[in-house]
């Protein structure tokens, strides 16, 4: 009882003393019902006003976001395409130069081919001689009827031998005429190839060179696009920027776990050098950092290398050096990359030759003694195998300026476009809240109401009956409202 | 005159970052082991050089170790059959082990035992020695039956300074009147325990099997 709170009326009845407190606060709650609402207005305007705000800013940031994201990326695309497009006409202006450069000789070498060719089929138009013009005169001796006549017979035998003797003659020169054609047409053959090789030669470069010359309109089309700036080359170039992306991160995570291996290799073998004893931090040794230093510095010169070999273009003002400068620094960064593999390549050999020594150690140290491995040459395979990783590695390690460069340069789209998304899901979230307030907000004054209900049921009747009241009355006094329209 | 203000800024800052860089904390580790030589407890030293070799085998560039051997009394530098802290570079260290293992080899052949046995005395200059080490996990290892026997002259009734010192009985034979009753051996040691334990000592184990002790040693590692 003592315990009870001070607002319970009775005592240890708390549904009653409740009921109680409900009905006499009910007239004040009635009578406060406009300002109730009016503050609950106020109160979801209060929290929904700043959130529309903010969602409205968010929405207009966003927009301006992707606008600087667009124009970055065409700017982008636009660098790149120009990029291929001078490439694609330095090509040409390579096939060109190579090409038809040499086509007044092809053209002259055609002309000789073709003027030998003329020159051989006129020779081969030549008739041979024809059949002497006695041959007449001596099928008509041929028809003269001998009758036994000796002497004219003896004439015709003379007749028939020379004749023959002519015939086989002419039949001879006949047939060597003939001969020495076949010999002229036998000779077109090298020259039908050689023109026929030529023809060919001729067609693959202009094939090439229009090859090259659709590559050339199909880059012209899309920088014409970019240019304009439309969806579709937007919507290309951010497809293409996100798969450079997840390719340059791809292989930035292989490379990831070359320089893990890297580090593995030298990591030991360093601890020879500066220490095994020193620790940087808890957990980091400084022969580890030591290693992890010149993997770091070994990729710094293959960024280097790759830079004077204008391959990527993260620095500009490397890209800007002059000639001499840029070779010398090119040679620089060359040798220290050389002199480094050869020092991983050693550190390779000492970490095995440690492994080795702290096996025989062990060895020496247990009770029990194992069998020693044989020394031949297939236990200097590991050995020989770290030592040409060790000298690769680093090689290796210097491609990755290129997808670092690819990784770089797509980041900015791909995060630009990710903070795009963002902001805008942050704006609908916050508009969402605004609305879910406001619809709270219609929902409290509405739960007024069903709270001050009984209140409201009363104020419903008293004022029905009072218009129904006062229509009568309008009734009584102006009947013609009651049938008439409205006024 | 502002330059070299300058000058001095930056290699006070300099100094300041490379300090701060590098770790103050010791990550060394220190293993001083006591072999009780005495009586019949001297025929166990074989065993000893088993441990001798595991730690060889575990301690890494800059730890440090020492063996020595306690007698009738062992507060003596004179004790400490082999003592060495690794060198950093591996390859010197390698040779370090293999000299420490022939130090030990040759002490185990020429062992004899002593009349008495005085622990706390071998515990007095183990303490010291690895204080002196500056590493940053200390071990005391005793390889001992526990049971201390001092003559009339010597004195061990001085506090014992053990903080941040680990202590572990290895190869607790029990004696024949250990046998007899159990409940001296308990006693024996629980009452090395609380000595251990009032002196500051930060663990205390008592190891009987020794693959135990590789258990150990790799979880503090």
């Amino acid at each position: 009882m003592v315990d009870s709170p001070h607002w319970m009326i009775w005592p240890g009845n708390a549904a009653l003393s409740a009921l109680v407190v409900f009905l006499l606060a009910l007239p004040f709650l009635y009578a406060a019902r406009k300002p109730v609402h009016d503050l609950l207005r106020a109160l979801g305007r209060l929290g929904e006003s700043p959130l529309r705000h903010a969602a409205r800013w968010l929405l207009g940031a966003a927009d301006a976001m992707h606008v600087r994201n667009k124009s970055v990326l065409l700017a982008h695309g636009r660098e790149e395409v120009g990029q291929h497009i001078a490439r694609e006409f330095e090509r040409v202006a390579a096939l060109v130069k190579r090409d038809l450069e040499g086509y007044p000789a092809l053209q002259r070498k055609l002309l000789d081919e073709i003027t030998r060719v003329e020159e051989d089929y006129k020779k081969c138009g030549e008739v041979p001689p024809p059949p002497p013009d006695w041959v007449e005169a001596v099928a008509a001796v041929a028809k003269i009827k001998s009758n036994g006549n000796e002497m004219l017979q003896r004439i015709l035998e003379e007749i028939s031998r020379s004749v023959g003797e002519i015939h086989e003659k002419a039949l001879a020169e006949y047939r060597r005429a003939y001969e020495t054609r076949h010999k002229i047409l036998d000779g077109f053959m090298p020259f039908w190839r050689s023109l026929d090789a030529n023809l060919t030669q001729a067609d693959r470069k202009m094939t090439s060179l229009h090859d090259r010359a659709a590559a050339i309109d199909a880059q012209m089309e899309r920088y014409e696009q970019i240019v304009a700036g439309t969806d579709k080359a937007e919507h290309a170039l951010t497809l293409s920027t996100l798969t450079q992306f997840v390719v340059a991160a791809l292989v930035m995570v292989i490379a990831a776990g070359g320089t893990l291996i890297n580090f593995k290799l030298i990591a030991l073998p360093m601890s020879e050098m500066v220490g095994a004893g020193d620790y940087l931090t808890a957990t980091l040794r400084t022969s580890e950092v030591a290693a992890l230093v010149i993997i770091f510095v070994e990729a710094t010169m293959g960024l280097f290398l790759m830079e004077t070999l204008r391959i990527t273009h993260l620095f500009p003002r490397v890209s800007n050096l002059g000639e001499r400068v840029r070779k010398r620094m090119m040679w620089t960064a060359f040798a220290l990359l050389l002199t480094l593999a050869g020092i991983e390549a050693a550190l390779a050999l000492m970490r095995d030759m440690l492994i080795a020594d702290k096996q025989a150690l062990l060895q020496s140290l247990s009770a029990t003694q194992q069998a020693v491995a044989a020394d031949g040459w297939l236990a200097r395979i590991p050995t020989v195998g770290q030592m040409l990783l060790g000298f690769i590695l680093p090689f290796a390690l210097a491609f990755i300026a290129i997808p670092l460069e690819s990784f770089m340069t797509s980041a900015r789209t791909v995060g630009g476009a990710a903070l795009v998304i963002v902001v805008r899901a942050a704006a609908f979230a916050l508009r969402i809240c605004g609305t879910l307030l406001r619809q709270s907000t219609r929902a409290l004054i509405i739960a007024y109401d069903v709270v001050i209900g009984v209140p409201l049921l009363i104020e419903r009747w008293i004022k029905t009956s009072r218009s129904t009241h006062d229509s009568d009355r309008l009734r009584v006094i102006d009947p013609v409202l009651e049938v008439g329209d409205r006024p | 005159m502002m330059r070299r203000r300058w000058l001095v800024a930056s290699a006070t800052l300099a100094a300041a970052f490379v300090s701060g860089c590098t770790e103050q904390r010791s990550h060394a580790q220190a293993v001083y082991l006591l072999v009780d030589t005495s009586g019949t407890y001297a025929q166990e030293v074989d065993k000893a050089q088993l441990i001798v070799n595991y730690l060889l085998g575990t301690l890494q560039s800059g730890d440090s170790l020492a063996v020595a051997r306690v007698e009738s009394r062992s507060f003596s530098e004179k004790d400490i059959i082999a003592k060495a802290t690794f060198d950093g570079r591996p390859t010197q260290a390698n040779a370090q082990k293999r000299v420490f293992r022939d130090q030990i080899a040759a002490f185990t052949k020429t062992a004899r035992g002593s009349a008495y046995t005085d622990i706390t005395g071998g515990l007095l200059q183990g303490a010291m020695f690895l204080n002196e080490t500056g590493a940053g996990k200390k071990t005391i290892l005793i390889f001992s039956d526990m049971q201390e026997e001092l003559d009339k002259v010597t004195i061990r009734s001085v506090p014992i300074d053990l903080r941040n010192i680990r202590v572990v009985a290895v190869n607790v034979v029990k004696l024949k009147t250990d046998n007899i009753d159990p409940r001296r051996y308990m006693g024996r040691l629980e009452e090395w325990q609380k000595r251990v334990e009032s002196a500051g000592a930060s663990e205390w184990h008592v190891i009987n099997d020794i693959e135990h002790l590789d258990q150990l040693l790799k979880a503090s590692g």
